[in-house]
């Protein structure tokens, strides 16, 4: 049992990569791990109502902590009301406070 | 007791958001109080670079002083002086066979040169470490 922080940046419609990364936060919390998904600069973009599946929804039915930078989410024109169901807004500094908190997650960033 | 966050960073200034994310994360841990040591390496170390210049915006026709273009090394020289405000470590290291490969080694107040040994203490000694790869 461990403590997770999973930092996504890139857009999961441009990379492969990054819904691969979200069924990895939902696997690990599918196994009792406690796990924040944080989405920063184009990873937001995954968390609009409109856009087509790419697992977040998934993530967060597994237990996943879902965060969406509130900057970056401004930068892209994308409003907070604008985001799906069961995704916190959150400021740089709740990123800080997850990778800081006791117990020392551990911290993977995409 | 001073807790203290390591992060690694490598893209290059003026490429792409992950620079002023990391440097944001520098700034919000600073502000609570944290010490945080930036271990720059490949393009990364030439965000502290000396000779950056703002310029106008031809395009635009806006003069420098319009344009107000933001340049890495002013944004680090701001987290050095917020540190010191604070009252809290900011240590930035630039890796030195980096800087000799770039000739980047005129860089702004406050960062050090060093290399991957100092990056294994720091990870030895530090509360987290955070590691931001590049695409």
């Amino acid at each position: 049992m461990g403590d997770y922080v999973l930092v996504e940046s890139r857009d999961p419609f441009e990379s492969g990569d990054a819904p691969y990364f979200f069924k990895l936060a939902g696997d690990l919390a599918a196994r009792g791990e406690k796990v924040t998904l944080f989405l920063v600069q184009n990873a937001v973009l995954a968390v609009r109502k409109g856009a087509k599946e790419n697992s977040i929804a998934a993530a967060i039915d597994r237990g996943v902590e879902v965060m969406a930078d509130s900057f970056s989410l401004r930068e892209r024109g994308v409003l907070a009301t604008e985001r799906r169901a069961g995704v916190r807004l959150a400021e740089i500094g709740d990123l800080v406070d997850q990778m800081m908190a006791d117990g020392v997650p551990k911290v993977l960033w995409h | 007791m001073t807790r203290t966050l390591t992060m690694s960073i490598m893209d290059p200034p003026y490429e792409t958001a992950t620079s002023t994310t990391a440097m944001r994360v520098i700034d919000a841990a600073l502000r609570k109080g944290i010490n945080v040591n930036v271990f720059a390496y490949e393009g990364a170390v030439s965000l502290t670079f000396k000779d950056q210049k703002p310029h106008p915006n031809p395009v635009h026709g806006t003069t420098v002083e319009e344009e107000k273009h933001p340049t890495t090394k002013d944004l680090v020289a701001g987290l050095f002086d917020l540190a010191r405000e604070k009252a809290v470590k900011l240590d930035w290291i630039n890796c030195g066979m980096c800087v000799d490969e770039r000739g980047a080694g005129n860089w702004i107040e406050g960062p050090r040169r060093g290399g991957p040994p100092d990056l294994h203490k720091w990870v030895q000694e530090s509360d987290q470490t955070v590691v931001i790869p590049t695409k």
